[in-house]
């Protein structure tokens, strides 16, 4: 099993560093031959308007969506969550439409606003997880089939819709590999299901 | 729900988020517009690009704040914006209009020749430049969340971006095999804080996120830059004083997104078509006193 880390710009060597420290291989993907490697992917931190334009122009976007809506878990961090969206609120950007929410872009406030926030996360236990917020979108609106897993003052910050999940934080910038961990078994029980029922959602 | 602003993680993780990218110098909300949407990760919002600050001379200081504002605007990428060395209360100007990222930088005058800003004291946070280890960590010691490799600013030459980033890597690469025993003289020899050097003696890199700067003109440049080390660009004049601003931006874009992909830095190259990189000084005929880089230490 093998995790990729989209690797077009962003803070990707700080993921395949987390994915390192709870066992899991896991490689850059840069380009699609990298694609057809791995089992799941991570969309890191990074400029969402920058890495949009990158998975334009080096053919990325189309190759990605389909394995995502073949299947394939995905999980985006903070600029992540902007790229996988349906949409971004005011803004006339492009996203990939692989999971069902409407973000709105540095919704905290810009740098000065960024934050580290205690977050409860009941579906990691009853510790609250280092969360880390940096110029970072929340969630404006969702379809029903999102499932939401964290606020932050009212604002949906973790969701997850079948295969897909968002954080609008960067659990790779601390020691705590819970949302690592519970990614690693999302991609684990979606290679499971692909061996028993090839056609289950 | 406890929220804490300021804290080293969160100002060292926005330029964590800025890796692999490019930063360009604005002198207009139009420039920025252009920078975006060829693909910039964060723009430098400044009056004069450096090209020019270098041709005019006289003292250059914090830019106009409408300017920096009207930038601020125009884009939904950070904004970073200078201020001179030492000059604390530009530093609190700008902290307080809300920029992303303060330079303190070499590329505008001097306010104070013997000492740099107190970064610690700010929420917002700081990149700096270097020239080698000691100043890097001399850098950091203040509290500056990024640093940038100096490069001579406005020259359209590499060479200096390229002195500068193999003393900072060569450095790291001595203390990572270095004995333990050493490590105070060497911390004596770079001037730095004995914690700070054990610290990159250990993890064999920067604690912070390095960029390079001062001299990046075409997407080879970036690539080369890339390759030595750096983990991102900065461009200042590189961009704006060549004949096709826009191509040069989404060239240099992409030879830093593939730098070690040599047909796409080829592709990126092919792009620029006829037209003219900025032109280029020779360092070597230049005068001392009219060297950027050796300003601050």
């Amino acid at each position: 099993m093998t995790i990729g880390v989209l690797a077009l710009q962003g803070d990707v060597v700080e993921h395949l560093a987390a994915l390192a420290d709870i066992g899991a291989a896991a490689i850059p993907v840069k380009t699609f031959a990298d694609l057809e490697k791995v089992d799941g992917l991570i969309i890191p931190g990074g400029e969402s308007t920058t890495v949009m334009k990158l998975l334009d122009r080096f053919g990325l976007a189309e190759p990605i969506r389909g394995r995502v809506r073949a299947g394939m878990p995905l999980w985006g961090t903070c600029m992540g969550m902007i790229v996988a969206a349906h949409g971004v609120a005011g803004l006339d950007q492009p996203a990939l439409d692989l999971i069902d929410i409407v973000v709105r872009r540095n919704a905290f406030g810009r740098q000065n606003e960024s934050a580290e926030v205690e977050l409860p996360i009941p579906v990691l236990g009853p510790e609250p997880f280092p969360a880390i917020f940096i110029r970072a979108p929340w969630i404006e609106s969702m379809g029903p089939g999102v499932q939401l897993l964290a606020e932050r003052d009212g604002h949906g910050v973790m969701v997850r819709q079948d295969n897909v999940l968002a954080t609008s934080f960067h659990p790779e910038l601390t020691p705590d590999r819970r949302v690592h961990d519970y990614f690693l078994q999302m991609v684990a029980d979606a290679r499971e299901s692909v061996g028993k029922a090839p056609t289950a959602a | 729900m406890k929220t804490t602003t300021g804290t080293p993680i969160v100002k060292t993780g926005l330029a964590q988020m800025l890796k692999g990218g490019v930063i360009m110098d604005v002198v207009t909300p139009e420039h920025a517009v252009i920078a975006q949407e060829a693909g910039a990760v964060a723009v430098m919002a400044l009056e004069k690009i450096p090209a020019d600050i270098r041709a005019e001379g006289g003292v250059a200081r914090m830019s106009n704040l409408e300017l920096i504002q009207g930038i601020m605007d125009a884009v939904t990428i950070p904004v970073m914006a200078k201020v001179r060395i030492g000059h604390f209360a530009e530093a609190q100007v700008l902290e307080s209009i809300g920029v992303d990222y303060i330079d303190e930088s070499e590329v505008l005058t001097p306010a104070d020749e013997k000492y740099h800003c107190d970064k610690h004291l700010f929420t917002t946070p700081f990149v700096c430049g270097a020239r080698d280890l000691g100043e890097a960590l001399r850098r950091i010691a203040e509290g500056a969340a990024m640093i940038r490799s100096k490069g001579e600013a406005g020259s359209g030459n590499i060479v200096e971006a390229v002195r500068h980033i193999r003393a900072i890597s060569d450095a790291i690469r001595e203390l990572s095999v270095a004995p333990k025993e050493e490590l105070v003289a060497r911390a004596r020899d770079l001037g730095a804080p004995l914690e700070l050097v054990r610290q990159v003696a250990h993890d064999g890199k920067l604690p912070v996120v390095l960029f390079c700067a001062g001299g990046v003109s075409t997407p080879a440049d970036a690539a080369l830059m890339m390759q030595l080390g750096a983990e991102g660009i900065f461009v200042g004049s590189g961009i704006f004083k060549s004949q096709k601003p826009k191509r040069f931006a989404k060239a240099i874009v992409d030879a830093t997104t593939h730098f070690n992909d040599p047909k796409i830095v080829a592709e990126a190259c092919r792009s620029l078509g006829m037209s003219e990189a900025m032109e280029g000084l020779d360092l070597r005929q230049l005068d001392e006193s009219e060297m950027l880089s050796t300003r601050g230490n």
